[in-house]
């Protein structure tokens, strides 16, 4: 039996291995559960393990590709970030609050992956609900960061990104609210893509913000990205949210140069704020880009000073609501019967929900409230509108704007847990995607002095998941990236 | 002193789709606990909502029905709250811009034609049921999403007799627009109502109150005058009304408070996200009107002006829609208007009501009713006859003329048989025609009789008094 090295196996690679037959799903499966289990202890990257599952649906794929069929996807293992239903399987969202709870039915995205042949071997942890940029707000465990221990991965889809830039995956599903795939991503040195909103049917996937939340692939490469996003785009009569737009073949789009490209770099993003190490290596990117074949111009986008508070207001307002339904009638931990309905979803949201989760259930009520709602989450609607726009112009004069994932590398364990605020900062070139709706791709650019990864940004337009891939697979392809 | 009191309604209104209004789950009543869900109407993580379009549909043809205008754009917002019955613990409803705005309801009430403003229709989504043991509550989800109108008048009712003409006349447009069943019993119409008391001729209004749990029009007709009585009294013993909402007692025939305003929902409506706008195009609200049936009122115009029947008649057919159809039907193949609707109030709804049935399943077909009235007309079957194929028709359905034969009942107008029936009255009952000769006419009267015995009742009646007339004078 051959032995993957999973630290950079991608999907490409692993589907020519079946389809010559130089390995079997079934023996990649396996060898992929043993390297969780050598891994994982340090890393803690995933919440729950399927193997005997796995291993049947590596048998059924072998079966199938040894009947002549092919897929897509054709016994490749995927890890699923713990906030999509997979039928049969626990979906904790990383929260006390659903201790109990099988899913009763499959995310569209899941069941399309299922239907291209992939293998579900495990969950993954996240910050409870997807709140949160380092993973530490998971109530089941604290994941960390493969190039380096004592650091955190990012977040919320930290076990996805440990899990991928760690080698214990192929591949990983994340979902992104504000830039929960791509700063993880980065700072896991993967790649992490976060479609255009209505891209991927949001169908099971339990809601931290419906109006940003998206699916998308954690991976090794640019290409594997393009596969998964072919595997999972598309209309979903069981999503009203997403597009009827055709999806092409991304693959195709991966030409490897930029020649008639034109890029932007936005003038607001590289301000103060921005550690040096991380400004000089997208620097450096956007040369490289250059040197590809790209036009570079610069180009503005105005009112991204408002996004961190415009997001702020809108993601937890539309948490407040879409949280509301975790309260112990239906399903999901329950607390012990109290004087009345009421008193028994107080307590079973008390235990059931952490710190941050709270803190921005009452912030979104808050804004909400009769008196605040026009102050707050209306004039965040407007400012959305205006963030919206300001890509809309951008994108007048280029193809891709070009930007770092985060200000920073990697932060340690435990170094912003008391400072919400300042980790709210982190997702300020993140987050203004997600209230435009449009789509990014975090690709690695480098690595600090220290080793911890550092991140590119490729911005596009509503649909524009060809383009993006096309310059982050074309840079990443120059052989920069280390 | 005297006290105006002013009213306003909401009627919530199920929708009578096959679906529910955001998943595909059947709306049929009274099916087991639980039986009728999924992981939508659940509230499960991860599950999101797909519009009816056929409940927008019905929902603009009310609006339409009731003069409403109908916004080219409207949508859906989340109001949220906590309650048990409730999966998601927000509604999905219609805030600031609903399907349809404005509108109103003619009602009348002691002869007084009125018409009631509405303020506007919206669409949600209903919410399950609780239901309480010895020692546990449980929740039936079933109802959970089923599509659910709110109706909402304006404060334009002052008497309780108004609100239920107002509650009548709104069911049966909502009949006649087929949108409901509007079964108070199984719960798919319900109403709350608004009430509040100032003195005559003040132009501001009085603190109201919110009654809800009435279940029946007369409910909601008893709980008005107890309420508008509670208030009054209130007021006139130096109290001062609070606002709050009070549920009504059925069987203690009282309101009492449920909660006061201090406990009021913040409900922090805000547009919801899963649900794209609802865009209607001018094309598709006009061939939805085109769609429309007749409205109550304008048939009971039309019936009387058409057909020629009094307004009692036009009032008593045109009042279930079904019974309007199956009238005109039937008056338009005999060509007997007032027979026609004579059949159908003395005789067909006399006996659905006696059998509690539903015109719905009436065997009599309207075509047969029209060749029965034919028949009387024709001199074929004289009335007691018909009356007597009427009743088989009623039970059995069929065709009159079979009936007829089958049961040998075509009316003898053939004068020597009745010459002979005559006779033999006549030397039968030598006292009667004694009297006869003396002018007494109830000896007539039983001396036909007796001919309409003899012929097992199939002797033309006119005839027959003229034979006898004739043989013995």
């Amino acid at each position: 039996m051959m032995s993957c090295d999973f630290n950079s196996l991608t999907i490409h690679d692993l589907l020519e291995q079946l389809r010559s037959g130089e390995t079997s799903s079934v023996e990649v499966v396996q060898g992929l559960i043993e390297a969780i289990g050598a891994r994982d202890d340090d890393l803690k990257a995933y919440v729950s393990l399927d193997a005997e599952g796995a291993l049947a649906q590596a048998q059924e794929a072998d079966r199938k590709r040894a009947a002549g069929e092919d897929g897509l996807l054709l016994g490749v293992p995927i890890a699923i970030k713990d906030v999509l239903n997979v039928s049969g399987q626990p979906c904790t969202c990383g929260s006390q609050i659903l201790q109990g709870y099988v899913a009763p039915y499959d995310a569209t995205a899941i069941a399309k992956l299922r239907k291209a042949g992939a293998v579900f071997v495990g969950r993954t942890n996240m910050d409870e609900f997807a709140m949160g940029g380092t993973t530490e707000n998971s109530s089941i465990q604290v994941t960390r960061n493969p190039h380096d221990l004592d650091y955190v991965p990012g977040g919320s889809s930290g076990g996805s990104a440990a899990a991928v830039g760690g080698g214990i995956a192929v591949a990983a599903l994340g979902t992104d609210t504000g830039g929960s795939i791509r700063q993880p991503a980065a700072f896991c040195g993967c790649v992490g893509l976060k479609p255009t909103y209505g891209r991927i049917s949001r169908y099971g996937l339990t809601a931290f913000a419906s109006s940003l939340d998206q699916i998308g692939p954690m991976t090794h490469s640019v290409r594997d990205a393009a596969i998964l996003l072919e595997a999972m785009a598309g209309v979903d009569p069981m999503d009203s949210s997403s597009v009827d737009q055709p999806v092409p073949d991304y693959t195709a789009a991966l030409t490897g140069d930029l020649t008639g490209m034109t890029l932007g770099l936005p003038k607001e993003y590289f301000v103060e704020g921005v550690d040096a190490e991380v400004a000089a290596s997208v620097r450096a990117a956007v040369e490289r880009c250059r040197d590809l074949g790209a036009e570079i111009l610069e180009v503005s986008l105005p009112h991204t000073e408002y996004a961190i508070a415009t997001y702020y207001v809108i993601a937890t307002a539309e948490a407040s609501a879409n949280l509301a339904r975790f309260d112990g009638v239906r399903y999901g931990r329950r607390a012990e019967a109290g004087t009345d309905p009421i008193d028994m979803y107080g307590r079973t949201r008390a235990q059931g929900f952490g710190p941050e989760v709270k803190r921005r259930i009452i912030l979104g009520t808050y804004v909400l409230s009769s008196g605040y709602h026009d102050a707050y989450y209306l004039t965040g609607q407007k400012v959305r509108t205006l963030i919206r726009r300001d890509f809309e112009q951008a994108f007048a004069r280029c193809d891709a704007i070009l930007t770092p994932v985060t200000p920073t590398a990697a932060y340690k364990i435990g170094e912003k847990v008391d400072d919400p605020l300042q980790m709210y900062l982190g997702d300020i070139f993140t987050a203004t995607v997600n209230l435009a709706g449009n789509c990014a791709v975090a690709v690695p650019c480098g690595k600090t002095a220290t080793g911890l990864p550092i991140g590119l940004q490729v911005i596009g337009p509503d649909f524009g998941e060809a383009q993006v891939l096309r310059v982050a697979h074309a840079y990443e392809q120059s052989g920069a990236t280390s | 002193m005297s006290w105006v009191a002013t009213i306003g309604l909401e009627t919530h209104v199920q929708l009578h789709t096959e679906s529910k209004m955001f998943c595909a789950c059947c709306t049929g009543f009274g099916a087991a606990p639980n039986t009728h869900v999924c992981p939508v109407c659940l509230g499960y993580p991860g599950a999101m909502p797909v519009m009816n379009g056929k409940a927008i549909e019905l929902t603009v043809r009310s609006g339409l029905m009731l003069s409403c205008e109908i916004p080219l754009y409207s949508k859906f917002d989340r109001k949220s709250y906590f309650y048990p019955d409730m999966p998601k613990n927000y509604q999905i409803s219609q805030y600031d811009m609903p399907l349809c705005q404005g509108g109103g309801v003619d009602i009348t009430v002691d002869g007084q034609h009125r018409r009631i403003e509405l303020t506007r229709i919206h669409l949600e989504e209903d919410v399950g049921k609780s239901m309480h043991f010895k020692s546990s509550s449980g929740v039936d989800f079933n109802r959970a999403g089923v599509p659910l109108m709110e109706i909402v008048s304006e404060p334009d009712l002052h008497t309780p007799e108004e609100a239920m003409a107002y509650l009548a006349a709104l069911k049966q447009i909502l009949l006649y627009a087929e949108v409901s069943d509007c079964n108070l019993e199984e719960g798919n119409m319900r109403c709350d109502v608004n009430i509040s008391i100032a003195p005559a001729g003040s132009d501001t209004l009085g603190t109201k109150a919110e009654i809800k749990n009435m279940n029946t029009f007369r409910g909601v007709q008893n709980a008005v005058r107890y309420e508008i009585a509670r208030q009054i009294d209130v007021l006139e013993s130096g109290g001062r009304i609070v606002q709050e909402t009070r549920r009504w007692d059925p069987d203690t025939e009282m309101t009492s408070s449920m909660r006061t305003k201090e406990d009021a929902h913040d409900y922090r409506y805000f547009p919801e996200p899963d649900l794209m706008p609802v865009v209607l195009a001018e094309a598709q609200i006009e061939a939805w009107r085109a769609t429309l049936p007749e409205p109550p009122a304008a048939r009971r115009e039309r019936l009387v002006s058409e057909y020629g029947i009094p307004e009692y008649d036009a009032g008593v057919l045109a009042a279930d829609k079904r019974v309007g159809d199956f009238f005109e039907e039937a008056a338009r193949a005999s060509g007997n208007a007032k027979a026609a609707s004579n059949w159908i109030m003395t005789e067909m709804l006399r006996l659905l009501g006696e059998q509690e049935m539903d015109i719905a399943d009436v065997r009599v077909a309207p075509a047969a009713l029209a060749e029965l009235i034919g028949l009387v007309d024709g001199g074929a079957l004289n009335s007691n006859s018909a009356k007597e194929v009427f009743a088989e028709l009623f039970a059995e359905g069929g065709d009159p003329k079979a009936i007829v034969a089958a049961k040998g009942l075509t009316q003898v107008s053939d004068s020597g048989a009745i010459e002979g029936f005559v006779q033999q009255a006549i030397e039968e009952n030598p006292q009667s025609v004694e009297d006869f000769r003396n002018g007494k006419t109830k000896a007539a009267k039983f001396l036909v009789g007796q001919v309409m015995r003899l012929s097992k009742g199939k002797a033309n009646p006119k005839m027959v008094g003229e034979i006898i007339a004739r043989l013995l004078s």
